[in-house]
């Protein structure tokens, strides 16, 4: 897999301002760096996480710094980093295991779902698996089936789990060190199409860099934001759009463009779900689009579609729309047609728009 | 003229599925199964290289002869006394077993499954180990939990998923867990705990402690991708861990071919990893003992993880859930040649002098005794099914640290319907 992903070295000023700007890949590394400073249990592995720093350099420089015992790569094998994981939570560690691609998570599925996911439940607090699995999900690299799914919506079907996408380094940094700091096991996806710059659904445009956006603003050491709290992104009447990861900065492009007043909530977290901020966006609006770069039959949509119908009913003045992924694979020639595009967000803006 | 396929000149390939040697009815003969001579095998150092131990990865470890008597470098020359200790850890299992069978007859719950035959396997086992040495057990090793001293009490109350059950009920029984005896918590799928294990000894030496693990899984789950991450990992980490290999022939129905015994031993597939291996006779307790001991002494030096096959026999059923009259010969039991670690131990202690039937069948009567008083002890706390279980409301605990909102829903909806199948009962108790 060939990504162009270096990190670029970040002046002390950029732009007008004199705050330290940092892009998702630097927010992520600065989480884990300031997580190993503060609590010798925090443990980093993972395929190429070592000396070399990750396949998209989240994890570079870490091991030079924490040591080769704290920060070490890890044999190809999914289900063995997640198992360990399993058994240094037990012991009383970290652990922060990077899985390459989420789509390479499922040989590791049984020891997420049936292990980590159920070990508190299971032995009533004998043991806890308080591990943080990182890892770069979803498509817009041309990455080809096997590099580019979305496949949140498994986990957030398993008690037990808690899932979180940041879509901002800001959030990016936060997460990550509110996800560390969480007793559950926490899946955390980093949209890779966003790592270097928020992604407008515009394929044929340059994405802008991070340092230009308002949410690559990064502080310095520790902050958390807590999990469970979506982020409202642009406020308005009009609409409702439930988003996550790449897809918040592509409905927020297509809202701007359009000129829709929408009130884009980033969901942040999948579970625990901010069910509070949902309900009152789509009361205030009486309108709900949901976003997802997954496939669309039972993705996270569904559940999303389910909770607003269930609490939302007799404020709803049009049908959910659900913009999502086909149901097809992931095609590596044909992406552009697969993606959640600025067309097919459109196309749903304007059916919400016409009721 | 060879059988080849219409229109093509390549002989024709063949599918070839494992079958035992013995099906109900047959006549079993173990004489094919090179046993070996007690006292042979030669015993390397601790630190050796892991490809030293090839010989040992092939023949077995053995100790204790036709004559009652240890032989070899591989003695472990225990006292009398932690013998006899062995001897009486062995008579509270059987006598455990027995019990908790007859209780699932009886509806008293809704599963057991017994260790007989395999004892040594997880009571000599854990003999060897430090009591802080972490265990990630299999389902049969309950006699870890007994060589550790667990309460009894607490185990029946988890069998019987009553009040008193630690689990609050969740777990299938038998799927124990006790931190405080430093024995995790099983899982029902297969070989999960193998890379945990790992997990737990990596840990322990990122943290520079002292303490390392073993783990236990059963021959046919080898074939799970678990266990080769485990091997995998242990290995590249020089990982201070023991992996136990079951061997005790049967996975369910499926005879030890099926996980590929037909072509190797459990214990080679140590060396393709770098991993010592040792085989050992399952049925004899001092050969485990000394066998888990070479294995710990090596991992807490940082010399290696090991392999151990223990060459067994499963002499009952899979579990209560299991007749195996229907797949295997009813003689293999009396004919399985390498005999019954119980009767082995106390024959050894007799031929030392230190022992006699007399001082057995009252160590049996008491462990019978003990394990009966505590049964009842037990059914005190209730019995699975009969109302007597942890209250509702720990339904929704623990599956997160912090009862998130969905789950509140969930559980003011149990409490609803609790209402109304029970008015004027409290619905949470």
């Amino acid at each position: 897999m060939v990504v162009s992903t270096q990190v670029k070295e970040q002046p002390a000023t950029a732009g007008q301002d004199t705050e330290r700007r940092l892009n998702m890949i630097e927010a992520i590394n600065e989480a884990l760096d300031v997580m190993m400073a503060r609590d010798p249990d925090v443990i980093v592995m993972g395929e190429d996480v070592g000396y070399f720093g990750g396949v998209f350099r989240c994890t570079a420089g870490l091991q030079e710094k924490h040591g080769k015992t704290r920060v070490f790569d890890t044999p190809i094998s999914e289900c063995g980093i997640i198992g360990v994981a399993v058994g240094m939570g037990a012991y009383g560690l970290r652990p922060v295991p990077e899985i390459q691609f989420a789509d390479y998570i499922y040989p590791g599925l049984d020891q997420l779902i049936s292990e980590a996911a159920r070990l508190r439940y299971r032995s009533a607090c004998d043991y806890i698996a308080p591990m943080t699995v990182r890892s770069p999900f979803g498509g817009g690299i041309f990455g080809g089936q096997t590099h580019s799914q979305s496949p949140e919506a498994i986990f957030t079907h398993v008690a037990g789990l808690k899932t979180v996408i940041p879509a901002t380094p800001y959030d990016a940094k936060g997460l990550l060190i509110s996800a560390i700091e969480d007793n559950d096991p926490v899946i955390f996806f980093e949209p890779k199409r966003i790592y270097n710059g928020p992604f407008s659904g515009y394929y044929d445009k340059p994405v802008e860099p991070w340092k230009k956006h308002r949410d690559s603003v990064v502080p310095e050491g520790y902050y958390k934001i807590p999990l469970g709290k979506a982020r409202t992104v642009t406020e308005g009447e009009q609409i409702t759009v439930l988003a996550y990861g790449t897809m918040v900065h592509v409905a927020e492009a297509v809202c701007a463009e359009k000129g829709v007043e929408a009130d884009i909530l980033d969901l942040r977290t999948m579970m625990p779900l901010d069910i509070e901020a949902i309900e009152a966006s789509v009361k205030k609006t009486g309108k709900c689009m949901i976003v997802h770069e997954a496939t669309r039959t039972s993705g996270f949509g569904a559940e999303l579609s389910a909770l607003v119908q269930e609490r939302c009913f007799y404020h709803l003045e049009a049908p959910i729309e659900r913009v999502t992924g086909f149901d097809t694979p992931y095609p590596h020639s044909l992406e552009w047609a697969y993606f959640p595009g600025p067309v097919r967000l459109g196309e749903a803006i304007d059916r919400l728009l016409s009721e | 003229m060879a059988d080849r396929p219409e229109g093509q000149n390549k002989p024709r390939l063949a599918l070839h599925v494992p079958e035992p040697k013995f099906r109900p009815g047959d006549k079993a003969d173990f004489s094919h199964i090179d046993i070996g001579e007690p006292g042979k095998m030669p015993r390397p150092d601790e630190a050796c290289e892991a490809k030293d131990t090839l010989p040992l990865c092939y023949d077995l470890i053995r100790v204790l002869g036709d004559d009652d008597k240890a032989h070899g470098p591989w003695n472990p020359k225990l006292d009398p006394d932690t013998l006899r200790t062995m001897l009486q850890h062995f008579s509270t299992v059987r006598a455990f077993d027995e019990r908790m069978f007859r209780g699932q007859r009886q509806g008293k719950t809704s599963f057991y499954m017994k260790c007989t035959g395999e004892e040594a396997t997880s009571i000599s086992a854990a003999m060897a180990l430090a009591s802080d040495d972490m265990v990630f057990p299999s389902y049969r090793q309950q006699g870890v939990l007994i060589a550790r001293g667990y309460p009894l009490l607490e185990m029946i109350n988890q069998i019987y998923s009553n009040k008193g059950d630690k689990l609050k009920g969740r777990q299938l029984p038998i799927m124990y867990s006790s931190r405080d005896h430093s024995f995790f918590s099983i899982s029902g799928n297969l070989a999960t705990q193998t890379p945990q294990a790992v997990g737990w000894a990596m840990a322990s030496a990122i943290k520079g402690d002292s303490r390392i693990a073993a783990t236990w899984v059963g021959e046919g789950s080898t074939a799970e991708g678990d266990f080769h991450s485990a091997c995998t990992f242990a290995t590249v980490y020089n990982a201070p861990v023991i992996l136990n290999v079951i061997n005790n022939q049967w996975a369910i129905s499926s005879f030890s071919g099926f996980a590929g015994a037909e072509r190797t031993t459990f214990a080679a597939r140590a060396l393709g990893y770098g991993l010592a291996g040792l085989r050992v006779d399952g049925n004899d307790p001092l050969a485990v003992y000394a066998a888990e001991q070479w294995a710990a002494n090596r991992a807490r030096a940082n010399a290696g993880p090991t392999l151990i096959e223990h060459f067994t026999y499963r002499a009952e059923g899979h579990s209560t859930s299991d007749d195996p009259s229907g797949y295997r010969s009813a003689q293999e039991r009396e004919e399985w040649p390498l005999g019954d670690p119980v009767t082995r131990l106390k024959d050894h202690l007799i031929a030392l002098g230190e022992w006699d039937e007399d001082r057995q069948a009252a160590m049996d009567k008491e462990a019978a005794e003990h394990v009966k008083a505590t049964t009842k002890e037990a059914e005190k706390n209730g019995i699975l099914g009969h109302g007597l279980h942890h209250p509702f409301r720990t339904m929704f605990q623990d599956v997160y640290e912090d009862l998130p909102w969905h789950l509140e829903e969930q559980a003011a909806q149990a409490k609803r319907e609790r209402e109304i199948k029970w008015p004027g009962e409290e619905p949470w108790s």
